[in-house]
């Protein structure tokens, strides 16, 4: 065992230099050298260049004239710093009342039509910056009314937004909420309600 | 199911082969020691490590030396973790200003990523400073994947030799398999995932102003080169909480497509390397078309469970075609199934939907695709080594039938490797169920649990299959991070690798001495239809029995009643 003490000693050392320091800041060096908008984490930025969020990370919407992501586990909803998914089995009593009120809250906003399962289910990363084009159409009403905006045209404004599997098999269908939400507010604006200008 | 999903999984499964298959061919090259087309960049550097290490490379190990260097650098492993964690806090680049790690944590995920498990009782982006990532993680998510092949190269030569003594040299296999193959890929495949989304960079992270006007922080590290080796080393332990679900780790579906490829496709390429040097390129095809189908049954299975109508959305009355429950839109059922069964059948133990969320038989498959051994490909050389112990038992159980002294590859297999062969894969259930066994009537640890009932079981068993099989992934509504898990979870992990190794190597000594034997016509032929349905029943025979009265009173009951309340909800 001795005699093997020399070579496991020497060749952890290099191989943490090697593989823990000089490999991770290579790759680093290259990513923000050739791809430096993902390798910050695609951030979006408004006009003034204030970030906005992740392109890739949902985040919380709340209000009825904006697209609503999924029910999110992540800390208190869509906490970019605290992934989670509920981890509920499929027979947790929490799970099965937490869907039943949300559907019925659904329910109520648009009778009469099939609520997508991603409405009320959470997430694994708590974080999904998607939603269903299903779960979109179904919104769409709301979103309308609250933007005194025509149907027809909110609808327009989803089916461009659909992104379609990769080679049609791929992955599912999908709208990024956020995206959505940004050409939404681009196309119909609200006049946002400031708090006080000092506050950024 | 429709057809896209199929495909999905077909395509996923089988790209994973065909792409272990060059790279199969290189890896025998890098073990047999010949020079390839990285030596201009790479051979200075190996050099470099056999000079400084005082190693000769061409120096054959007897199997019991061989051994003792493997557990004395698994050990300087073990030692150098733990103390990076436990110093986390004084340590340098930490800018999320994390603390050290307790000594039960550091003790548990020190043997976690020595042991190429990956179990994580805490989550990333709450515990660990970027250094620690980097410095200790990324390098054992390496150096604990190339210790598993070293293991492979050396059954390898075993039934190659033709009365011969050693089985090769630790450190060359070590060295050589991290530098010319580990390295460069993940480095390549780092760099492409980073152009697909994945962050890498220092920083702690940004807070941003979301269109609401509340504050999100977001969580940053260095994350395509820690995921690129997290999945090619077979390794499994994210950057984040949420694993690969994380859109940081896994954005879209094509990175889903290569992150899941590249969990198998090293233990694939171990197989047909294992395949080349042998010369038993038709025995090994064997072995492969074994592990292939019951892979894509597991995930077919999982796929299938997961278009049933899950309770709680038939309760809610919404759509009722797929468990959304812990999936992530983008991959929805099909690349989540073939996830659950990629990761759990070979070693890997990233997730990409939350496995406790599964419909009560996919969680189920999930548990008994890591109860099989971890040979679906299971770990880069690891896999196949378990595998090749599986065919030996086959061989014996056919010639027990018949009367003869069993043969494979042109070895005899007499008692000691049969003994050695029921040491490995013994160990297993010894630990799962033993450990389980404690846990389910233990007040300490049931206080870990987020689920009474069969889940609650389940929690358990899947904990200490997960440890005990090195695969990571996890139960995860178990809080997992208290004394009693992190030590009992720890030793698991210990267990289950380093016995069969130890076990698997004492093989490789016993078979290296023996004379190689040209196949008679009383010889089983091994690569045929009749061996490998032999093989597959030996396989389930000493996977699925053993398990079973555990599983009937976890995901087994637990069917039961999801189909109970479905049919009383409708």
């Amino acid at each position: 065992m001795l005699s093997q003490l020399r070579p496991a000693l020497v060749s952890m050392g290099l191989f943490t230099a090697l593989l823990g320091l000089a490999y991770p800041l290579a790759v680093t060096g290259v990513a923000q050298a050739a791809f430096p908008a993902q390798a910050n984490g695609s951030l979006i930025r408004d006009a003034g260049g204030r970030i906005i969020g992740s392109a890739l990370i949902g985040q919380a919407f709340a209000k009825p004239e904006y697209f609503h992501g999924r029910p999110s586990a992540a800390g208190n909803g869509y906490d970019a710093a605290a992934s989670s998914g509920s981890n509920m089995g499929p027979l947790n009593d929490k799970l099965i009342d937490r869907e039943k009120t949300d559907a019925a809250a659904l329910r109520a906003e648009n009778p009469g039509v099939v609520i997508p399962a991603d409405a009320v289910t959470t997430s694994a990363s708590g974080l999904d910056p998607d939603i269903s084009p299903a779960n979109a159409r179904f919104q769409a009403p709301r979103v309308a009314k609250a933007r005194g905006a025509p149907a027809a045209e909110v609808e327009a404004l989803i089916e461009a937004q659909v992104q379609q599997p990769l080679l049609g098999f791929i992955g599912q269908p999908r709208i990024n909420v956020l995206a959505l939400n940004r050409a939404l507010d681009a196309r119909f604006p609200i006049i946002p309600v400031r708090k006080a200008a000092s506050a950024g | 199911m429709t057809w896209q999903g199929w495909a999905e999984i077909a395509l996923t499964l089988s790209l994973a082969v065909a792409i272990g298959w060059p790279l199969g061919v290189f890896l025998s090259r890098v073990w047999n020691g010949e020079k390839t087309f990285l030596a201009p960049v790479m051979r200075p550097v190996e050099t470099l490590f056999y000079k400084a290490c005082g190693v000769d490379p061409t120096k054959s190990q007897s199997w019991h030396a061989y051994a003792v260097a493997l557990l004395a650098f698994n050990l300087v492993g073990f030692v150098l973790v733990y103390a990076v964690l436990r110093l986390q806090g004084v340590l340098p680049l930490n800018p999320q200003g994390f603390s050290g790690l307790s000594g039960h944590l550091a003790f548990n995920t020190a043997f976690s990523f020595v042991t190429n498990t990956n179990w994580q009782s805490y989550a990333g982006e709450a515990t660990m400073s970027t250094l620690s990532q980097m410095l200790v993680l990324t390098v054992q998510n390496f150096v604990s994947a190339a210790t598993g092949a070293t293991v492979a190269a050396a059954l390898a030569r075993a039934f190659v030799a033709n009365r011969g003594e050693g089985v090769g040299n630790f450190w060359a296999d070590l060295i050589r398999t991290t530098l010319y193959l580990l390295l460069p890929l993940a480095f390549v495949v780092a760099v492409v995932l980073v152009a697909l989304g994945l962050p890498q960079t220092l920083a702690a992270g940004v807070t941003a102003h979301t269109l609401e006007g509340a504050e999100q922080k977001i969580s940053l590290y260095a994350v395509a080169s820690q995921e690129a080796i997290k999945m090619l080393g077979i390794n499994g332990g994210g950057i984040f909480n949420a694993n690969s679900a994380h859109p940081f780790e896994n954005p879209t579906p094509l990175t889903n497509l290569i992150t899941a490829v590249s969990i198998n496709t090293l233990g694939w390429a171990a197989f047909f390397a294992f395949g080349r040097m042998v010369l038993a390129k038709k025995d090994v095809r064997a072995l492969i078309i074994a592990a292939f189908v019951l892979l894509f049954a597991g995930a077919a299975g999982v796929y299938a469970t997961e278009t049933q109508a899950p309770p709680a959305q038939v309760a809610a009355k919404v759509d009722t075609s797929v468990n959304m429950e812990g999936k992530e839109v983008r991959f929805g059922a099909p690349a989540t199934a073939a996830w659950v069964a990629m990761t759990t059948g070979a070693s890997n133990g990233s997730v990409n939907g939350m496995h406790s969320s599964l419909m009560p038989l996919g969680g189920g498959i999930a548990m008994f695709l890591m109860q099989l051994g971890e040979i679906l490909p299971g770990g880069i050389g690891s896999g196949v080594a378990i595998m090749v112990v599986m065919a030996l038992l086959s061989v014996f159980v056919a010639g027990l039938m018949v009367g003869r002294t069993p043969e494979y590859l042109g070895k005899k297999v007499e008692a000691r490797e049969i003994q050695f062969s029921i040491l490995a894969v013994v160990i297993i259930p010894l630990s799962m169920l033993g450990f389980s066994g404690i846990a389910a009537v233990l007040p300490e640890a049931l206080k870990g649990l987020m689920h009474s009932g069969p889940h609650g079981l389940s929690e358990i068993l899947y904990a200490y299959v997960s440890g005990t099989a090195n695969n990571g992934s996890a139960f995860a509504g178990l809080t997992a991070n208290a004394p009693w898990w992190n030590v009992t979870l720890g030793i698991a992990m210990a267990l289950g690798r380093f016995l069969p190794i130890v076990a698997v190597l004492a093989i490789a000594g016993s078979l290296v001495a023996k004379p190689k034997l040209a196949p008679t016509a009383g010889t089983l032929p091994t690569d045929g239809g009749l061996f490998i349905g032999l093989l597959i029943g030996v396989i389930l025979i000493l996977g699925g029995l053993q398990f079973f009265p555990a599983m009937a009173l976890g995901p087994i009951v637990e069917h039961f009643q999801a189909l109970g309340a479905v049919a009383a909800l409708r």
